[in-house]
């Protein structure tokens, strides 16, 4: 029976990881897009995306899923998420990159924020464009100060994962609850903690190594 | 004929005017001193020179060419602005290295990149780029700093770091060099060779703009000496008559202040 639940809650723990992974993807770039418009001299994209900011992060994160979930389909009359697990790890990825890039914009936006004017004036008089002036100087500098920010929030996002479960995405949590239902089995649904834990644990070692590698300059 | 001709600058921010009417020129080979108290006007002044910060009025002429006309509808095309900038280099009072970059690197990143824009850069690159770096290792020895080329700025002294920036400033040769306050972020100590680089590049005849609160030195190393009160130019000359000399009420109380001081 251990064998058995721990293969089930494998394969739960390889959608949490998609849905993880591909939300990351997504919500990196976002972000930091909603950033660069939060910065933004042009007030009503400013306005705007203090708005969608506000939405997200004053709503919960579930209300969302279940919105974006079901929201369409009531609207079009149709369901655009078709009825299968792709469907629904697709829809988990939408809401929770919306959400996460929200979260991520304020924290890029503090780290570019935190640069020295100097260090982009230093970029201009030696010439240098507006993108070089990103990626070459304030990209990487930003980069080391939102890792400790990040990090944790991308801690979050493994655990916010569990809450795919109430669209019936079979992700790991949904996998430990299916035994309580089926076989009248709680173990299997405290046993998922272990794989969070591993996952974490190996994040956080990840951004340990990060924050190492960054540690040559100051 | 002079390399720099600045005609009636002007520049408020808000209803606060910082610069009024600031006309000077600059002979090729020359260095000129800025002096005055904090709030003169000294530091917007270089800045509107780097294109930091836009003037309200007047003109900005280099080698007989326009760079900037407040009259004319001026080009604010990320492009030209680049070019036009490329006739100033800047040392910052704050040295503002990049962190993440050695210090060859930080003397070398900017040409590299512009080395990009030449015709014949795909076809030459690796000597173009090998120039670059002999340039910039050639300027960091000049600089005494043959020992600290692979350092980040983090493992420089202030002196060490704005010594780097120099070099960075003149990796790209500029027509005229600009030292914003150059040694009053750096330990007293430690100002002494700064100011003993930027001397050596006096006697090189660098043509420069140092804006500076160290007179003794204004007056070593400068051929003309401009002093600043209140966004005004209120005295201009050589330093042994503005520095010695001063004719101006204004002129005399700034320097007592700094005497006694």
């Amino acid at each position: 029976m251990f064998w058995e639940v721990t293969q089930t809650l494998l394969g739960g723990l390889w959608t949490t990881f998609k849905i993880f992974g591909l939300t990351l993807v997504f919500s990196l770039p976002l972000g930091l897009i909603l950033s660069f418009g939060s910065m933004s001299r042009f007030k009503p994209l400013k306005a705007l995306i203090q708005v969608i900011v506000w939405i997200i992060r004053g709503t919960p994160l579930m209300l969302q899923l279940l919105v974006i979930f079901y929201g369409p389909g009531m609207l079009l009359d149709k369901n655009i998420w078709s009825g299968n697990e792709a469907g629904r790890i697709t829809a988990t990825v939408v809401a929770f990159s919306i959400n996460y890039a929200c979260y991520f914009s304020v924290i890029f936006r503090g780290g570019i924020e935190g640069i020295p004017a100097g260090q982009k004036e230093a970029g201009e008089v030696l010439g240098m464009t507006k993108s070089q002036i990103f990626f070459r100087i304030t990209l990487l500098q930003m980069v080391k100060r939102v890792v400790p920010p990040m990090s944790n929030e991308i801690i979050t996002l493994v655990k916010d994962t569990s809450l795919a479960r109430t669209i019936a995405a079979y992700e790991l949590t949904f996998q430990g609850y299916s035994f309580m239902k089926s076989a009248g089995l709680v173990w299997p649904l405290f046993y998922t903690g272990v794989f969070y834990l591993a996952f974490v644990g190996i994040l956080t070692l990840l951004f340990n190594f990060i924050e190492r590698k960054l540690g040559y300059f100051k | 004929m002079a390399i720099l001709e600045v005609n009636n600058i002007e520049k408020h921010f808000g209803n606060t005017k910082v610069l009024k009417n600031v006309s000077f020129s600059l002979e090729e080979g020359s260095a000129l001193a800025i002096i005055g108290s904090s709030g003169s006007g000294k530091t917007t002044l270089l800045r509107c020179l780097n294109f930091l910060e836009t003037p309200n009025g007047g003109s900005i002429r280099v080698k007989g060419e326009t760079l900037f006309d407040a009259a004319q509808k001026n080009s604010r095309k990320d492009k030209d602005l680049r070019t036009k900038r490329l006739h100033f280099g800047m040392v910052f009072q704050s040295f503002n290295l990049f962190p993440q970059y050695t210090a060859l690197e930080n003397v070398t990143i900017a040409g590299k990149l512009l080395a990009r824009e030449r015709d014949d850069y795909k076809l030459n690159k690796k000597s173009i780029l090998e120039e670059i770096e002999n340039h910039g290792r050639e300027l960091l020895i000049q600089m005494g700093l043959e020992e600290r080329m692979e350092h980040y700025p983090h493992q420089l002294s202030g002196g060490q770091q704005q010594r780097v920036a120099i070099a960075r400033a003149l990796a790209l040769e500029p027509d005229i060099l600009c030292f914003d306050e150059p040694t009053s972020a750096l330990d007293p100590e430690l100002t002494g060779e700064v100011l003993k680089v930027i001397r050596g590049l006096a006697q090189r005849k660098t043509t420069m703009i140092i804006v500076t609160h160290e007179m003794a030195f204004a007056r070593d190393v400068a051929d003309r000496i401009i002093f600043m009160d209140d966004g005004l130019i209120v005295e201009q000359g050589d330093p042994h008559q503005v520095i010695d000399n001063p004719r101006e009420e204004r002129t005399k109380r700034f320097l007592e202040r700094y005497t006694q001081g």
